[in-house]
């Protein structure tokens, strides 16, 4: 054991809220030890609550063991656990919240719930350095245009229904495509659009501030099972609508707000077509466009175990009491005091 | 014309001050956006230039002040169009007394009743697309994103966002707000109406993602 590091204070952070199981351990200064991931892939269809939670039982142990590896730390050297509460789904946020409350009750130690589209945010600014943006957060199972003000991030727009990702991987399905852990569907679809070069019109959905990803999808599928046009090309007229539409009212809560930085984070961030429309916006209102590295763009444990550092550091701790995981925690019901 | 000034560089469009034959005239143009593919920003700036004088034109006779439209211009994708001068109501929520709130807000839910009796809606009900003249008189800008359209689901939309509006940048006093905007549109809708579209705005509350009150999942 290296005597420096003994010294220093720990979060492990555990991420459980969808088909991800992962592990994250952080320093209280947002040094990040460890980052282990274990991703569910249902053999077909979409994600089956009970049976993620089933996968992210059996693999807890192993993940937890990778984590204290990779990290060179013990289970002992930690100060804190910080863990999802939410939002996600029932089954699969309770395993990882089992597993967070056994540990802290263990080593005697607090535990600090954390939200986690709070915990999407905050990965982004420490590893961009943003310090005040304007946030993009898409990914399966979330769509939000959000920035801070007065103690918390507020929302200025969402989707009225699905969420972007979600989008994406219903048509790709749809679509008879396969994913791979190294490859989930939103980097298929992203690879077929690039070879795709007619754009065909699709239902354009802003309402203001907010946005509608549904009819979109049914108008895809429709042309898809018409069979009339490549499917190179329906990708990439997916990809450029849902894109154009959540530029569009990031563009909006940017000018509204006046943020000088815009981030774009979640799993969907790793779109390289999405980056650079988000890019273009940003330089257009002179603000620095800032884009989570792709290892913490999707649900980690890392970003958990930072939000539980930073909440802690507040004197926020949750007793194991009242640690129930909250299904439909939105993001602008958090306070976040350590913000400015 | 003189040089137009340009007054604000919105997300949809810049807004210019110019001087239009003698005129005291906004020019809003709907500039390409460079994210967007060519084909699908034409089609999106096309069709926002030609719908929202259309609508802005409707709006007057359905009893809800807009801006007068001289003249339009598909293919620069630019409205000229009157100049208001007066407050935002964004900036004036925040430093007026609550009475005047209150009013400013009836008001507000009284205008919103007399677009949507008519049909039409609004489509991006933000406090700031909402100034009050010198006269205290309130008028209705930016229908790029409206519609005409009568049914509750888009109803329950355009109010919705109002709402989330007064959530987002007047959380203070979003609640007292958006009474006070209900109580106005009753003033113009029937009360099955208002009731039926309160339960559509729940209903859109509940779709969304994450809501603590949905039921089941």
């Amino acid at each position: 054991m290296k005597q420096k590091k003994a010294r220093e204070n720990y979060c492990l952070g555990i991420e459980s809220t969808a088909d991800d199981f992962s592990v994250g351990i952080s320093t209280f200064n947002g040094e990040i030890l460890a980052n282990i991931i274990s991703v569910y892939m249902p053999p077909e269809g979409g994600i089956h609550p009970r049976e993620a939670a089933r996968h992210h039982a059996e693999t807890a142990s192993k993940v937890l063991e990778e984590a204290f590896k990779k990290a060179e730390i013990k289970p002992q050297d930690l100060s804190i656990i910080a863990f999802s509460q939410g939002p996600g789904l029932g089954p699969c946020l309770r395993t990882g919240a089992t597993v967070a409350r056994a540990l802290a009750s263990y080593l005697g130690i607090p535990l600090v719930g954390v939200n986690h589209c709070v915990a999407h945010i905050e990965i982004g600014k420490l590893k961009t350095d943003a310090k005040d943006p304007a946030t993009l957060y898409v990914s399966g199972g979330n769509t939000i245009v959000s920035a801070f003000d007065s103690g918390r991030y507020r929302v200025f727009g969402e989707t009225l229904d699905i969420a972007l990702g979600n989008c994406l991987d219903v048509f790709a399905r749809e679509a008879g495509l396969h994913q791979k852990p190294s490859m989930p569907f939103g980097a298929v679809v992203e690879k077929l659009a690039v070879k795709g070069k007619k754009l065909v019109l699709l239902p354009y959905t802003v309402k203001g501030m907010d946005m509608s990803f549904s009819g979109l999808l049914t108008a895809a599928t429709n042309l898809l099972k018409k069979g009339e046009y490549k499917l190179e090309d329906l990708c990439y007229s997916l990809q450029e609508t849902v894109f154009s539409m959540v530029t569009e009212v990031t563009e909006r809560a940017l000018a509204h707000t006046e943020k000088r930085e815009v981030l774009l984070t979640g799993g969907v961030a790793a779109n390289k077509r999405l980056q650079s429309m988000i890019k273009a916006i940003a330089e257009e209102h002179d603000a620095e466009f800032c884009v989570v590295p792709s290892e913490f763009a999707i649900d980690n444990g890392a970003m958990i175990a930072w939000t539980g550092v930073l909440a802690y550091k507040q004197g926020i701790a949750t007793p194991i009491e009242k640690s129930f995981v909250k299904l439909r925690w939105r993001l602008e019901e958090v306070e976040v005091p350590w913000v400015r | 014309m003189k040089q137009p000034l340009l007054i604000k560089k919105g997300a949809e469009a810049s807004l210019y001050l110019a001087d239009w034959h003698g005129r005291k005239v906004i020019m809003k143009k709907r500039l390409p956006k460079k994210y967007r593919l060519s084909k699908l920003d034409e089609q999106i700036r096309t069709y926002r230039t030609i719908h929202e004088p259309q609508l802005m034109h409707e709006a007057k006779r359905a009893g809800v002040p807009t801006p007068t439209i001289f003249l339009v211009d598909v293919k620069n994708a630019a409205i000229i169009m009157e100049f208001i001068e007066g407050k935002q109501v964004k900036k004036l929520l925040g430093e007026v007394s609550k009475s005047e709130r209150q009013r400013l807000c009836l008001k507000i839910g009284e205008l919103i009743g007399r677009l949507h009796k008519y049909g039409i809606i609004h489509g991006d009900l933000t406090t700031s697309n909402m100034i009050q003249n010198s006269e205290g008189k309130i008028f209705f800008v930016d229908f790029g994103l409206g519609e005409k359209r009568k049914e509750l689901e888009t109803r329950g939309v355009d109010l919705h966002l109002m709402k989330r509006v007064l959530q987002s940048t007047h959380f203070r006093f979003a609640k007292e707000c958006f009474n006070a905007v209900i109580k106005g549109y009753s003033k113009v809708l029937d009360a099955e109406t208002v009731k039926n579209v309160l339960d559509k705005i729940k209903e859109i509350e509940r779709r969304g993602r994450y809501v603590a009150e949905r039921k089941g999942g």
